[in-house]
């Protein structure tokens, strides 16, 4: 947080002594939260937190807009309830496997894609996500329709009993804190800066001898890895793994995540994820009338607030601190 | 003018040849750029149809031709933005026809856009510093903290000062005026060190105030540099370029001084007819 003040001496004090005062919220909000609300949606809320902030280091920061997130998400849900399930690796061990099968299929999807520019960009990483949704259909191993489930909760940690709830959550949330310090990490790094650049201005990230494929291939398989990671912890804490994770409209919910809470923002899509998956979850019996209030948010956040929810408020602050 | 042409014969054919007998090194490249037979067809249209084109090493060099004469479409070739569809590039001596874009920016050679450059959204300072980050190769340690660029400080504001923005350091390169844009990316296209600059029109859209000073600009980084620029401002083109190169869709039409080349029919019929003649 210091360094923040150093590189930037015009904000000063006052917007590290406000940082510390948001993260200091933010920690008694997921302390209290378990006693107050449901921990499964918590949990549901911490893993597509996860997920939404992976995809969002891809989409804002390296600029390249993804329709196939659900791959890395889904593929590694699999990938973990099986090796839990039928092997009887620990959950650690597990999601582990997640993480890189979500690493693998991102320098997969990543090798195929960053070559094409903009909506051909975007169409073949959804022909390569369908490529996996129909693996997933196909293959014995994921249990076709039924999916995999009652998926073993067992820590290779004997003090940890997974199976409370509030144990769990906090364990989710532990991960997510890992998967969360590793984007801000990649955000704020020589890669990341690089990667911003190319973001801004491809063409110039080139000529200044950037080998720019190189950037967006390493942004595709951490972003792959952090889904990989996000779907691995949904596939322990929820017990289940099912072709909805990996389904064409997981690609589409998690750039909608991002987008509620504010593309390019580091905190924005876990607020996007928590507004959607309490949507989800507490509209749920208005059944399909979800997905039209979805799409009408959907359009709303496109026209009329394009930051997001973090983005808006950031920028209302921007202006006040100008004025 | 004989002196050159003996330079350019021999340098093409047998480089080697002429260091072995001379015992000068110099003499093994005095083209910083050569192309021969440089050809680039879009479909039946052709760009850039047989360019053999060469800058001698330390000069500034025009590029000059009325619209769609090929100019930028040729730079685009020389760095390798395009891929071309016959001939070569010889750049320091070394074929670089077939490296990628990155590659040919590595080996020295630095380009600035027709329509300035930056990077919008970040400060002038952060700009350059992502230019001179190619140093310190850590540029996909994703795990490492941006404090180590803090290394990079210090001449990142020496270069803002080399071109007189000091006082925009802290700006987002988006808000700039633009005279300080184009200065802001001659700035950062400098953290490269090149050797070669090839600079796209960078008097466009600029008021006669900053022209005077972004042509001062240009002098002063050509110290032991080779500059090629198109230009359309002919007035920058006399006072700055020892040699001009004219392309007429897509062929080179002269090339020489300004003078002969200003008052050669051909080119005063072509180019400079609109309201030079």
């Amino acid at each position: 947080m210091a360094s923040a003040s150093t590189a930037v001496p015009s904000r000063g004090a006052s917007h590290t002594a406000r940082r510390a005062a948001l993260v200091a919220a933010a920690a008694c909000v997921a302390l209290v939260a378990p006693f107050l609300l449901y921990p499964i949606f918590l949990i549901n809320v911490l893993c597509f937190a996860l997920f939404a902030c992976a995809f969002n280091l891809m989409m804002g920061f390296a600029g390249l807009l993804s329709f196939g997130h659900a791959a890395f998400f889904g593929g590694s849900a699999y990938v973990t309830a099986y090796a839990a399930k039928a092997w009887g690796w620990p959950a650690e061990l597990s999601i582990l496997a997640g993480l890189v099968t979500g690493g693998g299929l991102g320098v997969v999807f990543g090798w195929i894609s960053i070559r094409r520019q903009g909506i051909y960009f975007g169409m073949v990483t959804m022909a390569l996500a369908q490529l996996v949704y129909f693996a997933a259909l196909q293959a014995k191993f994921t249990g076709g329709e039924d999916g995999i489930q009652g998926v073993p909760q067992r820590s290779a940690l004997p003090m940890l009993d997974l199976t409370d709830n509030r144990v769990m959550y906090f364990y989710a949330l532990a991960v997510f804190l890992a998967g969360f310090a590793v984007i801000y990490r990649t955000v704020h790094s020589p890669f990341g800066h690089v990667l911003r650049a190319i973001r801004e201005n491809e063409g110039r990230a080139i000529s200044l001898g950037y080998d720019v494929p190189r950037f967006k291939l390493l942004a595709f398989a951490l972003s792959g890895a952090l889904s990989g990671l996000a779907g691995g912890l949904k596939a322990i804490a929820l017990q289940i793994a099912t072709l909805t994770d990996v389904e064409f409209t997981m690609s589409g919910e998690v750039v909608l995540m991002t987008l509620v809470g504010g593309v390019a923002t580091l905190t924005g899509p876990v607020v996007g994820a928590a507004v959607v998956v309490a949507m989800l979850t507490y509209l749920a019996a208005f059944g399909v009338w979800v997905k039209a209030l979805q799409g009408i948010i959907f359009i709303a956040c496109v026209l009329a607030f394009r930051r997001g929810i973090v983005g808006e408020i950031a920028a209302m602050l921007e202006r006040s601190r100008q004025t | 003018m004989a002196g050159r042409r003996k330079f350019g014969a021999v340098g093409v054919a047998c480089p080697l040849l002429v260091t072995s007998r001379d015992g000068e090194l110099l003499i093994l490249q005095p083209w910083a750029i050569e192309t021969s037979g440089l050809t680039k067809a879009f479909g039946d249209f052709c760009a850039v149809k047989d360019v053999t084109l060469r800058v001698r090493r330390g000069a500034i060099h025009a590029l000059i031709g009325p619209n769609g004469a090929g100019k930028t479409t040729l730079f685009n070739l020389l760095t390798r933005f395009l891929p071309p569809t016959a001939g070569t590039i010889v750049i320091n001596g070394q074929d670089v026809t077939t490296l990628a874009p990155a590659e040919i920016a590595r080996r020295g050679v630095a380009r600035s856009f027709q329509i300035s450059s930056v990077f919008p959204h970040l400060t002038a300072h952060e700009n350059v510093r992502v230019a001179l980050q190619r140093d310190l190769k850590t540029f996909y340690q994703f795990w490492r903290s941006d404090r180590s660029l803090a290394v990079l400080d210090a001449r990142a504001d020496a270069l803002l000062e080399s071109v007189g923005i000091t006082a925009f350091a802290q700006t987002r390169a988006a808000d700039l005026p633009y005279g300080r844009k184009r200065a802001l990316e001659i700035a950062t296209t400098l953290a490269l060190d090149p050797s070669i600059l090839l600079l796209d029109e960078p008097m466009a859209g600029l008021g006669m105030e900053d022209i005077e000073k972004i042509s001062d600009l240009v002098v002063s980084v050509a110290q032991g540099r080779t500059v090629l620029m198109v230009e359309h401002n002919l007035r920058v083109v006399a006072r700055l370029c020892s040699t001009i190169t004219v392309l007429q869709r897509g062929e080179i039409l002269v090339e020489g001084a300004y003078d002969d080349v200003s008052r050669n029919p051909a080119v005063i019929e072509a180019y400079m007819g609109q309201g030079h003649a």
